[in-house]
């Protein structure tokens, strides 16, 4: 074997195993967040079995695992069965390859007999790395309409039309979100877009705060999460496109939940928080390509504290806002959202061509003008869609209340 | 209202939404209600009790409603006159109540036995009311539980007994009535 394929090897061990590891652990951290918040302890008890040794809940997930490997798998009569079992497996495997090409770092130094600097990177230098994102990502509406129609239910093909309805309609301004710090960095490469943002010390979400936005509501409900959970939505679909199923199946459209999660907060992150930069931590932008040891565990601390930080929004975002109707989903895909990052590509086409001749016009930073665009094109847009309430669907009947109402009505 | 009224005069006044105005329709205002809502929660003190270790007290023992007791009169006897009130009042119908000739001269009957399956017992307290007597009673004795259903149906003997365990802690209406004069 190559010495680039043991590398790769030894990556994708890593990430594998931290995804899940993470997923599981991510699982108890929204359990407890979501007792706090209702005023209760969470599950505390699971620690150190045969002892009394608690440890916070810590062995929880590993409970939970083992559980949910004994549970009986029920397959019921009514079910097409291959698909019913290939549902879960691709759901999961598309949420797994997603984090094939984003970055949990910048670079090792070189070391273990390698010239180069080491990235961290299952596959360095992919030239397409966000289409690849996209592509994958998207395979996550044929896990749930394949898993939804298969298991032949009402509620779960209910879920599964929702989500398909849903997750392709936020597909585009996330798209468009996108799209502008691509323009702004030239790269599909999320190592790039990184470094682009390092190097300035000016993260994209500064100079884009529309397309921040767009980009985050979008990743939100890609995820699939409060309030934005019509998918699931316990309260009126059981349990959603999942309803069927038990056991390890059930387990593997969880964990893909919480990996969608855990891609949305690092997309995010990479491409409008700066990554891995931080200002007066991650190295002088002189030497931000070539990183010492201490940089390097500096840099990819700075990431995953930003990733914790956008996953514990994500899940105090669960309890504080109530759950969108259909109708308002949709409003707020097609009649906000959607323009919005049309704006923001707009804006940023306008400035990556212009914007330098007016920056050295008015003798000011290109990037602090930019800023300013960027706020005023948010604080336009926004006073817009205020005005004109798009996600008002007003169904009732209209009022008159000049005319005696007789009894017949 | 009936059909051959007649058509209605007065108006009816409709009741809609109120108004959500400029912050509410931007989401401004609900984005920073229900963060900070969910703040407040997150960091604030927590309502439930580690129960095991900790017991969750109720705020009034004799209001509360746990198991059953049957109460005893000044010379210890068994103070029910089996007259079949909370019997009948029972929704759940779980007391069982054989009655016998009163060995003693101040009643007509007393109960030979007095079961209560505490495993159909809602706790709605209604056999408390019914009583004339007092004699039964709700404890603030909440955690029951037990290997068997034939445990889980009490006696006379063990309805006597938790009376015995809990009158210090809760005691009976006319303990309290005769305190206060």
């Amino acid at each position: 074997m190559t010495p680039m394929v043991i590398e790769a090897l030894v990556k994708i061990v890593l990430v594998l195993a931290a995804l899940v590891a993470a997923a599981a652990y991510l699982v108890l951290l929204e359990r407890r967040m979501a007792a706090w918040i209702q005023d209760r302890r969470g599950p505390n008890r699971v620690g150190i079995p045969m002892t009394k040794i608690r440890l916070w809940g810590l062995g929880q997930p590993i409970a939970d695992g083992v559980k949910f490997i004994f549970k009986e798998q029920v397959t019921p009569a009514h079910v097409d069965k291959v698909l019913f079992l290939l549902a879960p497996i691709l759901i999961f495997s598309a949420a797994m390859a997603i984090f094939a090409v984003i970055p949990f770092g910048s670079v090792l130094p070189p070391a273990f007999g390698s010239e180069e600097p080491i990235p961290l990177v299952i596959a360095p230098g992919v030239d397409v790395g966000m289409i690849y994102v996209f592509a994958v990502g998207s395979l996550a509406v044929y896990g749930v309409l394949l898993g939804s129609w298969a298991s032949n239910n009402k509620y779960s093909l209910f879920g599964g039309l929702r989500s398909g309805a849903q997750l392709i309609s936020y597909e585009i301004p996330l798209g468009l979100g996108l799209l502008g710090v691509v323009l702004a960095s030239g790269s599909l490469r999320l190592d790039k877009i990184i470094l682009d943002q390092a190097e300035s010390g000016v993260w994209n979400a500064f100079t884009q705060p529309l397309g921040f936005l767009v980009f985050a509501v979008a990743a939100l409900a890609e995820a699939g999460r409060l309030p934005f959970d019509l998918p699931e939505a316990e309260q009126e679909l059981v349990g959603g496109y999942h309803t069927e199923y038990s056991g390890m199946k059930l387990m593997m459209y969880l964990v893909a939940e919480f990996l969608h999660m855990i891609a949305a907060a690092v997309l995010i992150v990479i491409l409008f928080l700066g990554g891995w930069h931080f200002w007066g931590l991650t190295g002088s932008s002189e030497d931000i390509a070539d990183a010492s040891w201490w940089t390097a565990f500096v840099r990819v601390a700075v990431l995953m504290t930003k990733v914790m930080g956008m996953i514990l929004f994500f899940m105090l975002a669960r309890w504080s806002w109530p759950r969108f109707r259909f109708d308002q989903l949709m409003n707020i895909a097609w009649k906000v959202m959607l323009p919005w990052g049309v704006v923001n590509v707009a804006v940023v086409a306008v400035w990556i061509e212009y914007g330098d001749r007016w920056a050295r016009a008015l003798d000011l930073p290109n990037k602090l003008l930019m800023a300013a665009v960027g706020a005023a094109a948010l604080g336009v847009c926004w006073l817009l869609t205020t005005l004109a309430d798009p996600t008002v669907a007003d169904n009732r009947p209209v009022r008159n209340d000049q005319r005696p109402m007789t009894n017949d009505e | 209202m009936t059909k051959d009224q007649g058509p209605r005069t007065k108006p009816i006044r409709w009741i809609g939404a109120p108004e959500l105005g400029m912050a509410g329709k931007s989401y401004l205002r609900l984005f920073f209600e229900g963060l900070a809502t969910t703040l407040k929660h997150l960091f604030g003190r927590k309502k439930t009790v580690e129960f095991p270790e900790e017991r969750y007290q109720t705020p009034d023992p004799i209001r509360y409603r746990g198991v059953h007791r049957l109460n005893r009169d000044e010379q210890g006897r068994v103070k029910c006159v089996a007259c079949f009130l909370c019997a009948t009042a029972c929704p759940a119908h779980c007391i069982d109540i054989v009655a016998a000739e009163s060995p003693w001269p101040d009643r007509e009957k007393y109960p030979e036995s007095f079961t209560i399956d505490e495993l159909r017992c809602i706790f709605c307290g209604m056999c408390e009311e019914a009583c004339p007597v007092d004699a039964i009673e709700l404890t603030s004795f909440f955690d029951l539980s037990g290997k068997s259903r034939e445990e889980m149906v009490f006696d006379k003997e063990k309805l006597l007994s938790v009376y015995d365990q809990t009158k210090d802690r809760e005691p009976s209406w006319s303990a309290r009535v005769k305190d206060e004069g």
